[in-house]
């Protein structure tokens, strides 16, 4: 099988891994990431062997670009060590801002899976399967990243 | 269940994506990079909408209308690079000299031609082609024997009907030894009006 045209899989998929980085990063880095994403996937595009579950593949870059984001915004206000200002972290961008913070705060797997879940609104047999996990995990990720939220966030 | 704070994580306040814009900045950053391997953008030619494809060794395909672009898409990714964008401002050298030529100011194009789509005999019948000067035409006889063999004048037509850079590659130059016209890709009356923009035919 050959693999699509590259554009078509921005246009297949791009609303939707926005969404889903901005679940996992915050809007104001989301774009960026996006565009990491589909550089990324660009990169190596040719290379692939087969066109089977692209759409996963994107999705495991964009957990990684996002995992990259969060690294680095955890680690800026170092630089002010060095007489750099600090950089807010993504600052009021949700209207639900605490939640979403702690939802970045979250283990890479569980901020994942409660984004696919409910952000994306997906059947965990589908997290499991973009996630590259078994159904079960990805039912097992949701809840602890839920009881982690429900112990941090004051309704 | 759903509880306050599932209600909560299913309605973060999200910003809508501008898909356009995306495809545009990716597009200039692949190019920048050297990763864009096929770019294409449209044209609108007095002949109808073209479709004008480049890679970076030049023109690869100009498609008339009526020939669907997403199987040229992916006719081009499978047999160029399937790093495939639209990014029409790759193809403005392309666009500027079709301008001059349907303009008529110009008669030559000078564009590089990417002959990747095309092989054998085939290839050797459109290199042929490509040398027949603006204003005159020649049989199909000739143009196989220019490719190296008088009597494949069939195989020569065949050729012809599936140039992928019509105008640039001027297939429309050939037609019968007897006075026909022959055939053309994109339609008979734009083989005419193409010739009596050349000044073979009259207007």
């Amino acid at each position: 099988m050959h693999l699509p045209p590259f554009e078509r899989l921005v246009d297949a998929h791009a609303a939707e891994l926005h969404r889903f980085l901005i679940g996992l990063v915050g809007p104001t880095e989301a774009e960026d990431c996006l565009q990491e994403t589909y550089m990324s996937a660009l990169r190596a595009y040719p290379r692939l062997r087969h066109g089977d579950n692209l759409r996963a593949w994107l999705y495991t870059i964009a957990q990684r670009k996002a995992t990259d984001a969060v690294r680095r915004s955890s680690r800026r206000p170092a630089r002010d060590l060095d007489g750099v200002e600090p950089v807010a972290p993504s600052g009021p961008d949700l209207a639900d801002d605490g939640l979403w913070l702690s939802v970045r705060a979250l283990p890479a797997k569980q901020r994942a899976a409660i984004v696919h879940r409910f952000v994306l609104d997906l059947a965990y047999a589908e997290i499991g399967s973009r996630m590259g996990i078994s159904e079960e995990a990805a039912r097992q990720n949701v809840s602890a990243g839920l009881r982690r939220l429900r112990q941090e966030v004051t309704p | 269940m759903t509880d306050e704070l599932e209600r909560r994580l299913s309605a973060p306040a999200s910003p809508a994506l501008d898909v356009d814009h995306l495809r545009a900045m990716l597009a200039r950053r692949a190019a920048e990079d050297g990763l864009l391997d096929v770019a294409y953008g449209s044209y609108d030619s007095p002949l109808g909408p073209l479709t004008v494809f480049v890679t970076p060794r030049g023109l690869v395909r100009l498609s008339y209308p009526g020939e669907p672009i997403d199987e040229q898409l992916d006719e081009l990714a499978a047999r160029i690079s399937p790093r495939v964008m639209a990014a029409p401002e790759r193809t403005d050298d392309v666009r500027h000299q079709l301008d001059s030529y349907f303009g008529g100011t110009r008669r030559d194009f000078e564009l590089p031609i990417d002959w990747r789509l095309m092989r054998g005999f085939r290839a050797d019948v459109l290199r042929a082609t490509a040398r027949i000067p603006f204003g005159s035409v020649v049989s199909y006889r000739d143009v196989a024997a220019a490719a190296g063999s008088p009597n494949a004048y069939r195989a020569a037509g065949n050729a012809l009907g599936s140039n992928p850079v019509p105008i640039v590659v001027p297939c429309h130059r050939v037609v019968h030894a007897g006075g026909g016209l022959g055939g053309y890709t994109g339609g008979l009356e734009r083989k005419q009006f193409l010739l009596r923009l050349e000044g073979v035919l009259d207007r």
